[in-house]
């Protein structure tokens, strides 16, 4: 797996893998497993404290795999995540297991921002922004017009009330964790794949990477159907965790603010500052959230903060201090030896990740 | 009837949705930015002419007029401090600044204001209930009226002030090429914060009448924000007429779709904003932002 080529006549070679990301993949597997086998030895408010934490780091992934690799700030992915859950309470009314029907609602979730994307793809910048807003809004108004999921009052999720809640706080953290793994290897797969790096290049600059030939508007697509199916497995399981939602705060912007709290802090293009961030906010919602106002005015002026001064978050810190990528997403040149190093004088050194 | 009185109504909605629209045009116009804070601050401008109002007693219409002086240098210092240092860092960095500056507004006025909902209406007297009554279902609101001509002098003034002025030039001159525009003695800076100052304003005159005409509470903005946006979109960009035409637009589909079903007035406007979007209106709409 070490994955060198040559690379030009200088001897130069490409590397994928260090030490210390390969030490760190193997840290994250034995992680999951570790996180696998949590509720069998942790007590039930804990386990529940830790579904509320994966479901922050599949929203942080999920927003930072679009603005931060897509260059697409969304302001409406609140919108699927109202999907999610009510498309689980859809389907529950219909007869479907409670578990199946949040997967199948993530999917539904995923399928559905097919057409959407339609609508909101072709809009950039702040236009999109306020786009995906419109949509989520418009979602909110026809989920809440509809007296079968609550209408405006809100909804149950009675079905999960057969098993014990020791058992359903088990369940909903497993399936959360099975979400949570599931979009974060997606999105790495896809960022080490050739596509990649034409993500990051439309990132940079998507008329740039369109001239060179990056086909933009597919891998857009893809990270929009990917996030609306992370958000959507997200609001599934929050439905799940508090089992009683309300389309005007399921829907509301202020998922979009905690998303773009853990992203900025934690660091946007990065694959690993999104979860650094997601478990920040966990650590100050836990802390301050009973604080109301003061809180969110503390929230949005740290993201004002970071996104003025330290736009690519925390963890931009520790990757250009320490020079370490715990996660094998990037590329580095490997100067040559010693001898060979007058042969090429003033290569450019690891390109960002 | 009713059906014309609800078009007529939607008419006059229009009016102070094309006030909320303009000033967000005009920063998209100038400086290629959608401030997201752009609703929020129309609220602060609601809550201080509330402010003037309730402590002194006069009209909001004056009040307004003492208001909007500070609003403006409001709106010149967000644009030398906050939004001059976020253009420099890339396409992302503003709406990611704006929005959460409209997340720290929504929430200081929160706790400086409660979250009770205010109206102007008691204050701005009879202007606020008085009608023509023109046949027994069809009357036009006094102030709904006052709202779409503030709108038209509004939006005229400011067609006079890019199309007549030498100040006017410069911000043209600065949106089509602001390096260009350097070159030949322009400050790009110096005009972004009066174009900034201007939509504040603009929206401070939008706020007030939406607080006049019916209620806000601190997380008013969003929507606001959110209808004149889709009123620039419908109306199609970089025409302020055009911006008039799609508030109205907007007001006429919330107008109808209410009638139908109160439930329907936000969702029908959602509609016909996504109907315009899918148009090829709405790809050129897309393939002007390209440019």
């Amino acid at each position: 797996m070490t994955g060198t080529a040559p690379a030009g006549g200088a001897g130069l070679q490409v590397r994928r893998w260090t030490a210390a990301s390969r030490i760190s993949t193997a840290v994250v597997a034995v992680g999951i497993a570790a996180l696998a086998v949590v509720p069998f030895t942790l007590n039930d408010n804990a386990v529940q404290q830790l579904t509320s934490l994966l479901t922050f780091v599949i929203l942080a992934g999920m927003w930072n795999a679009l603005a931060g690799y897509g260059g697409m700030v969304s302001v409406g992915q609140q919108g699927f995540i109202g999907l999610g859950a009510y498309g689980t309470i859809l389907l529950t009314q219909r007869g479907v297991p409670p578990y199946l029907a949040m997967a199948l609602a993530a999917v539904g979730a995923g399928i559905l921002a097919l057409p959407i994307s339609v609508l909101v793809l072709r809009l950039r910048g702040g236009q999109f922004a306020i786009g995906t807003w419109v949509v989520a809004a418009a979602l909110g108004l026809l989920v809440a017009l509809d007296s079968n999921l609550g209408g405006g009052t809100g909804v149950s999720l009675t079905t999960l009330n057969v098993y014990d809640q020791s058992n359903r706080g088990a369940y909903t953290y497993w399936v959360t964790l099975g979400f949570t793994v599931a979009v974060l290897v997606s999105s790495l797969l896809l960022l080490r794949s050739r596509h990649g790096a034409a993500l990051q290049a439309i990132r940079d600059d998507e008329e740039a990477a369109a001239a060179v030939g990056v086909r933009v508007l597919p891998l857009k697509l893809a990270l929009f159907v990917l996030a609306a199916f992370g958000c959507a497995a997200a609001g599934a399981m929050i439905l799940a965790n508090t089992l009683f939602i309300q389309p005007q705060s399921i829907f509301g912007v202020q998922w979009t603010a905690y998303m773009i709290f853990m992203v900025l802090v934690g660091g946007l293009g990065t694959f690993e500052g999104p979860i650094v961030g997601a478990l920040i906010f966990f650590g100050i919602q836990y802390e301050f959230a009973d604080s109301g106002a003061w809180y969110l005015i503390g929230l949005g002026a740290t993201a004002v903060f970071f996104a003025l001064v330290l736009p690519r978050g925390l963890w931009s810190l520790v990757e250009e201090r320490l020079a370490v990528q715990l996660l094998p997403v990037g590329y580095r040149l490997v100067r040559p030896t010693v001898t060979q190093r007058g042969a090429a004088p003033g290569d450019p050194q690891s390109p960002d990740g | 009837m009713t059906w014309v009185n609800a078009l007529v109504q939607g008419v006059l909605l229009g009016g102070v949705y094309a006030l909320f629209a303009c000033g967000l045009s005009l920063m998209f116009g100038v400086m290629r930015i959608i401030n997201l804070a752009h609703g929020d601050i129309a609220v602060i401008g609601a809550y201080l002419v509330w402010e003037v109002t309730t402590r002194t007693g006069i009209s909001p219409f004056l009040a307004l007029v003492a208001v909007l002086p500070v609003m403006l240098a409001l709106g010149y210092v967000l644009q030398r401090t906050l939004l001059d240092r976020s253009l420099r860092g890339g396409p992302l960095v503003p709406l990611l600044t704006t929005f959460g500056l409209a997340i720290v507004i929504q929430n200081v006025l929160l706790q400086v204001f409660s979250p009770d909902v205010h109206s102007l209406g008691p204050q701005a007297g009879w202007i606020s209930t008085a009608s023509w009554r023109l046949t027994d279902q069809l009357s036009v609101p006094v102030l709904g009226v006052v709202a779409l001509v503030v709108a038209v002098a509004v939006l005229g003034g400011l067609q006079v002030l890019l199309h007549r002025t030498a100040f006017g030039r410069e911000m043209r001159a600065t949106a089509q090429d602001p390096d260009t525009a350097a070159l030949v003695g322009i400050d790009a800076r110096a005009v972004y914060a009066r174009a900034t100052a201007l939509a504040v304003g603009t929206a401070t005159v939008a706020g007030t009448f939406l607080a006049i005409r019916s209620t806000f509470e601190p997380s008013s903005g969003s929507t606001q924000l959110i209808f004149a946006f889709e009123a620039v979109v419908i109306g199609g960009l970089g025409s302020l007429w055009g911006t008039l035409g799609g508030g109205i637009v907007l007001g006429v589909a919330q107008a109808i779709g209410s009638h139908i079903d109160p439930q329907y007035a936000f969702l029908a406007g959602h509609l016909v904003f996504l109907a315009v979007l899918l148009s090829p209106r709405g790809r050129a709409i897309a393939g002007a932002v390209t440019r």
